[in-house]
This record gives structure tokens, sequence and C-alpha cells, in this order.
């Protein structure tokens, strides 16, 4: 029997760890990693709350955060090819002019 | 059953089919050989014991003794661990994979599949899914033009063509209602119209689904005339260019694991899994639905050979038209069309 | 009480992926420890009952959405991440406010969640019943999600594709 507040705690590292590696690295990828880690450590908050109210809307609301977790991915890592093809790096620090 | 006998049964029934796979890999190379050399008029293997049968024997002594050459300009904790990847997603399948009905010995009552899960056909799924790292890693860290080459073709191939895989499933799972693997199965017992069986290829059917599945197995387990990453005249060797020895052997064992496990999924959902004409006491029954499986299997395994060795393969644009521009809408349709036939008849 | 041991076990795996995936500088390292938390959490997922969504998980998440992401850091050839001014001020300021907030977020949870105890496979998340909410109460935004995938599809297509040489003036 597992407490509802460790399923919690967990949810809560994984979204710290999400927005840590967000501010701290400079590589747009890895930026983009740390995101969709957030993003994972929110379902587990939904599914452990789903099951302790005995409302499946939980899960299926999970469903609905991974396509779009698999929209956004696809967009954002076609717009990182397309920077990457004009700034010649993925270094977030170097990006920061708006024209060449 | 309690809980010590069951983990025991467990036991014997995980390593009875691992060793039962595991020599089915190796037995598949040595058909592959003989019925490839005889569509090219050529006997095959001959030399080494009856028929060349030792053929895997010696191919196995030979990959344990080969030099095992780790090139210095490779990337190298997933250089040595794509390989096993590969094969751990290869050989993961087997787990839910029902071989027959209940089997009865003394005391024990045991069904002849290692787990029955609810979701059985989404874990072959997802399982089928992981194995695209094996080859992608593979092609990155051997650090080559041809192996990258070769792994984002392979990787992107295997995407693609996973979404045809799946749909062309959907139509057997809506009309038996359940992903559990042994559920469909028992979905296609009995016969109609006095002889023919209810198999979902004639009664369900599924038989452009059926189709669609078979070239889109062929296109996830990059075999001809899918196989362009790994072809010889185009790319080397592809995604296991720089590999030798145990390591090639590891690539080898998964993709010949990953055409049994397909075949196997292929004749439960679409042939009719065990089911066979005869009858009997219950320990012939087990027997004879074991071998109903396997029979289906290597129809299934034979048909593969069959196409390797007559056709030629595809272009890669060619390749990734098909997969897209025809499977996919045609799995589309198969799928719009089952829900409808069973949303009317209910 | 096994429920307890898999649950810290496979709780222990995903935050020391997910540290992994901040310590790591090669980008591909991150990527596969990402690939391994997403496992773990597939099977915090079967502890609580949802075995849909942990099957959904490894499919589409680990199996698709991570494959896209090591295809383009294989295609970019991302190599090591350097350190610069901005990180380093960033790793400063960043991890110890991040800790900050954790811990109070953590004790705020601990405080006045409770302790009720979810059993283990709380909630069977059978395929049936979801797509039963699926496709009555949650058909609209089930419908707008997938209307926003074929954007996300085109949108990529669009942004990825080489730009076309411009036509130089003179020619006919």
């Amino acid at each position: 029997m597992v407490p509802l507040s460790y399923y919690l705690v967990l949810s809560g590292i994984l979204f710290a760890c999400g927005v840590t590696g967000f501010l701290i690295k400079r590589n747009i990828i890895t930026i983009f990693m740390s995101i969709e880690l957030m993003l994972n450590g929110v379902n587990l908050s939904f599914v452990a709350f789903a099951a302790q109210w005995h409302q499946l809307s939980g899960q299926v609301f999970v469903f609905f955060v991974m396509v779009v977790a698999a929209a956004e991915a696809t967009v954002g890592l076609a717009i990182i090819i397309a920077v990457f093809r004009t700034r010649e790096t993925l270094n977030v620090d170097q990006v920061n002019l708006l024209k060449l | 059953m309690n809980v010590g006998p069951f983990i025991l049964v467990s036991l014997v029934k995980i390593l009875l089919a691992l060793f039962v796979l595991l020599t089915a890999v190796a037995y598949t190379v040595w058909l592959e050989r003989k019925v490839v050399g005889h569509i090219q008029n050529r006997w095959g293997p001959t030399r080494v014991g009856p028929f060349g049968l030792l053929q895997p024997m010696a191919d196995g002594v030979k990959f344990l003794f080969k030099e095992d050459l780790t090139p210095p300009h490779v990337y190298k904790p997933l250089y040595i661990a794509a390989p096993m990847i590969a094969v751990i997603f290869a050989l993961t399948s087997i787990a839910v994979i029902p071989f027959g009905d209940w089997l009865d010995i003394g005391p024990v009552s045991t069904m002849l599949q290692i787990s029955d899960v609810n979701i059985g056909l989404l874990i072959v799924l997802g399982v089928t899914s992981l194995g695209v790292y094996g080859i992608a890693l593979s092609g990155w860290s051997s650090n080559s033009k041809y192996s990258l080459l070769g792994g984002l073709r392979a990787s992107a191939q295997m995407v693609s063509y996973e979404i045809a895989l799946g749909l062309s499933l959907v139509g057997v799972i809506i009309l038996s209602g359940s992903l559990s693997l042994r559920e469909i199965v028992d979905a296609q017992g009995g016969h109609f119209w006095g002889f023919i069986p209810k198999w979902n290829i004639f009664y369900g059917g599924q038989i452009v689904a059926f189709f669609i599945y078979l070239m889109a197995a062929y296109a996830e387990t990059n075999r001809i005339p899918f196989d362009l990453p790994e072809a010889e005249t185009e790319l080397v060797a592809g995604y296991h260019t720089e590999y030798s020895a145990m390591k090639f052997a590891m690539f080898f064992m998964a993709e010949y694991a990953n055409m049994i496990t397909v075949a196997c999924i292929a004749s439960l959902l679409f042939l009719g899994g065990w089911h066979g004409p005869l009858g009997g006491p219950p320990w012939l029954q087990a027997l004879l639905q074991i071998f109903w499986f396997m029979a289906r299997v290597f129809v299934f395994l034979f048909v593969y050979i069959w196409v390797r060795g007559t056709l030629p393969r595809f272009r890669y644009d060619q390749l990734m038209a098909f997969g897209w521009k025809f499977l996919l809408p045609l799995a589309i349709a198969n799928l719009v069309i089952t829900a409808l036939v069973v949303a009317l008849r209910s | 009480m096994l429920h307890l041991i898999l649950f810290s076990v496979f709780g222990l795996v995903c935050v020391a992926g997910a540290i992994n995936l901040l310590v790591q500088s090669h980008p591909i390292n991150s990527a596969l420890s990402l690939i391994v938390v997403m496992g773990s959490l597939a099977v915090e997922y079967l502890l609580l009952g949802a075995e849909f969504v942990a099957a959904v998980q490894v499919i589409v998440y680990a199996g698709a959405i991570m494959v896209l992401f090591v295809f383009v850091i294989m295609l970019l050839n991302a190599g090591e991440e350097e350190r610069t001014k901005g990180s380093r001020v960033s790793l400063l300021i960043g991890i110890p406010g991040m800790i900050m907030g954790s811990v109070l977020m953590a004790w705020v949870l601990i405080t006045h969640s409770g302790t009720h105890a979810v059993e283990a496979g709380a909630l069977p998340g059978a395929p049936r019943e979801i797509a039963q909410l699926l496709f009555h109460e949650f058909l609209l935004p089930f419908e707008v999600t997938s209307i926003l995938v074929l954007i996300a599809i085109m949108g990529a297509v669009v942004l990825a594709a080489r730009p076309e040489p411009l036509q130089p003036e003179g020619k006919n």
C-alpha cells in the first residue's frame, strides 16, 4: 500500500528535474527533452489521482497529453532542424540575433 | 495454484520457450539457405550433417571463435549495447504468444503461454517499436558513413511501416473484441458452411488486412523486398557494417527472431491460431495444437523465404511512398469497412 | 509490501534517469536516460492499474517520440555541450533555486495530501472502459486533437523541407 503522496513526490521530482534541465542546459534538443520530462511527471500525477478517486477521466486525459506532446515534439524538432540549417549551431546562447 | 509451483512451472515454460525459440532461429537460417539455394538452382548447405542439418551448429561455433574486433573510432558504450538491445527486444515477444490451450499433467494445470496479459497485442506492438533503437543506435555509434545512412534509413522505414502494421491489426481486434491473444484465437474456433474454418482471414473477411500485415511485416523486419538498409550492393552492410563475430550474430539472431514473432502473430490473428481438424484425448490435444501452430508458422516463414528468393528490392523513395501512400490509406479503409460491418450487424 | 518495493525500485530508476539527463553532456546520453525514465514510468502506471496507458506510453512516447529525438540528434550530429558564461550562471542560480522550490513543494504535498493509500492496481484501466469514455464524454477533444495532429504533420513537413532555390532574374 503506497500512500498517494509518494506518487505525487515522485511526479514532483521528475517535474523539478525537467525545469532544472530547461534552465541549465544550453543544447536546444536537451532543453526540448526536459520539456518532455516535465510532461511525463505531470502524466504520473494524473494517473495517481485517477487511481485515488476512481475516475477513469484521469487516464483519458493522459492519453490527450501524450498526443499533444507528440504533435509538439514533431513541430519543435522541425523548427530545430530549420534553425540548425541557417545558424549552424545548436547552442541557444549563440542563437541570439534576429537577422544573421 | 500456489505461488511456489506457479513460479516453478513458469520458469520451466520460460526456459523451454527460449530454447525452442533460439533453436527455431538457428534452423530458420538453415531453411532459408536451403530454400533460397533451391530457388537459385543449387543445393544450399549439404556437407555438414545429413542435408546440412548441422550447419547452424557449425555457424555458431564459427561466431564464437571469430575475432571480435572493436574499431577504434566507434562510440564504445552504444556500440556494445546496441546489438544487445536488438536481441533483447526481439526475444521478449515470445512471453505473450500462446501455443495452445490448457495442459493438464497430473496436479499441474497450466496454459501453453508464458503469461496471458489483457493487452498482449499491445505489448507485442510496443516491443516491436522499441526494437528500432537497436538499429538506430548501432548505425550511429559505428561512426561511419555507410552505417549511419543504413541506420537512419532502416529506422525511418521501420517507424513508417509500424503504422500500417498496427492499423491492419485493428480490424481483427474489432472482430474479437479483445486485445488478449488467447481470446482472439478463441474467437476463431468452429466452422461455417460445414467445413470452412472460422479463421479471421475467411469468416472475418480480413483478407486485405492479412496482405497489408504481410507487406508491413516484411518492411518491419528489413527483409526483401524492403531490405535496402542492409543491401550489400548499396551500403556494404548498412547498420551492421562495423560489427564482427558475436555482435553480428546477435543482429542476425534478432532479425530472424523478429521474423518468427511476426509469423506467430500472423498465425494467431489471421490463420486461426492452434485450431485443427483432429480431436483426441487431452494430452494428444495439447500436442496437436502445438503442431498446428508450428505448421502455420512454418508456412508463413516459407512464404517469407520464398519472397526473398524471388523479388527484387524497392528503391528507398519507392519504399516510403508504398508505405505512406498505399498501405496506410488501405489499412484505414479496411478499418472503416470492418467497423461499419460490425456495427451494422449488431 | 511488494507494491512498496516495486514502487521504490522503479521510482529510483526514474529519478536516476532524470538526474542522468541533467548530468550528461552529450545529447544522445540524455535521450537514452529519458527513454529509461519513460520505461520505468510505464511500470509505475502498471502498478496503478493503468494498463492501456502504460502500453500507449511505451508505444507512443518511448517508441515513437523518442525515436524522433534520437533521429534528430543523429542527423544534426549534435556534439557535446560547451560550458559558456551563460551556462555557468544558470548552474549557479538554477540548481539551488530548483532544490529550494522542490523541497518546499514536497513538504506541502506530504503534509497536506495525507496518507490515503493507493493499492496496487487500484483503477483497472481496461481499453474497453477507456474507449467508452473517449468516444462518448471526450469525443470533442478527441476530434480536435486529431485535427491538431494533422496540422502538426503538415507544419513539420513544411518547416523541415529544404528551402527551394530562388529563380534567378533573367531566366526564361
